[in-house]
């Protein structure tokens, strides 16, 4: 089981955590596009904690907190 | 003995703290949701020199959220409005307010003979340009950022400015959410001046180098660190 955690905009219509059967997604971008976030609409990607891309592995057990860039003043 | 006005900061700050706050040069930069919130904050506290700096005038948009922004500012220039106020709450104070916008040329010279700056702008092209700005000048740099019903807040050190701008807006990077709520900027706000508070006093803070995120929707907040670690690196 993965699971992501959604911040900020992207709950938006989305929701704020979801839990993945691994077998789902091999990798960051396909979570990504599992939740139809596009790639510019992250600014964080977090694996366990780790900064990484959103183009690493990821694997069972992971946990993946995703972050939209918030710019407005 | 401290001023009546300050006489309920006292002891959740030390008298020798509020005089080193009545001290202290403070630079604003973006005058509107955030902005127009921390200088009220920093006013009230009795920072003893502040300069805001805004290039925009008060619209009817700005109503839902800016303090500053009322029926009777309509018009006027955002920095005429945050003088105009720092003088009905705290004359003592030396508010000085530029009609101008940061840029890479103005920005050297706008960022020197502070203490510290504080992130009130809304847009990613004119933060990257005040990072930079302040790790030259080694100005501490309050960062606070809104959107909708979320906030997010971090101190950055002049040595690592720009590299955290650069990881929360990597390249291509889109804002896309163009509300925001009257309470966000508040929330925001609040915090940027509490750690630009602390930072002038010498207090730790746990949002040096992480970044404190609030979704006022949900109800909860986070705290992750801003510069990044490889995963591998960090193994």
């Amino acid at each position: 089981m993965i699971e992501v955690r959604l911040f900020a905009t992207l709950r938006k219509g989305r929701g704020k955590i979801f839990y993945l059967e691994a077998d789902v997604c091999q990798n960051g971008s396909q979570v990504l596009e599992h939740f139809s976030i596009p790639h510019e609409e992250v600014a964080i990607f977090l694996i366990n904690g780790f900064h990484s891309s959103p183009d690493s592995e990821i694997h069972d057990g992971d946990v993946l907190a995703i972050f939209p860039p918030v710019g407005g003043g | 003995m401290t001023d009546l006005r300050y006489s309920r900061n006292i002891p959740s700050i030390s008298e020798p703290e509020q005089q080193k706050l009545q001290e202290s040069r403070i630079l604003i930069v973006g005058c509107g949701g955030l902005g127009g919130n921390i200088l009220s904050q920093l006013l009230r506290i009795g920072i003893g020199a502040i300069t805001v700096i805004d290039g925009d005038c008060f619209e009817p948009t700005n109503l839902n959220r800016q303090l500053l922004c009322t029926q009777n500012t309509i018009g006027l220039p955002k920095v005429q409005a945050a003088k105009d106020y720092a003088r009905q709450i705290n004359p003592d104070i030396s508010v000085t307010g530029l009609y101008t916008r940061l840029n890479a040329e103005n920005c050297d010279e706008l960022v020197t003979g502070y203490d510290l700056a504080l992130d009130a702008l809304d847009n990613i092209d004119s933060r990257r340009i005040l990072a930079k700005a302040c790790e030259k000048a080694s100005l501490p740099l309050v960062y606070g950022a809104i959107c909708g019903w979320t906030a997010q807040i971090c101190v950055l050190m002049p040595d690592t400015a720009v590299s955290a701008i650069q990881c929360l807006y990597p390249p291509g990077s889109v804002l896309t959410e163009p509300s925001c709520l009257s309470f966000t900027p508040a929330v925001c706000a609040s915090i940027q001046a509490a750690e630009a508070v602390k930072l002038l006093l010498g207090k730790p803070s746990e949002l040096m180098g992480q970044l404190f995120t609030i979704d006022l929707l949900y109800g909860d907040q986070a705290l992750i660190p801003i510069c990044p670690v490889s995963r591998h690196s960090a193994q």
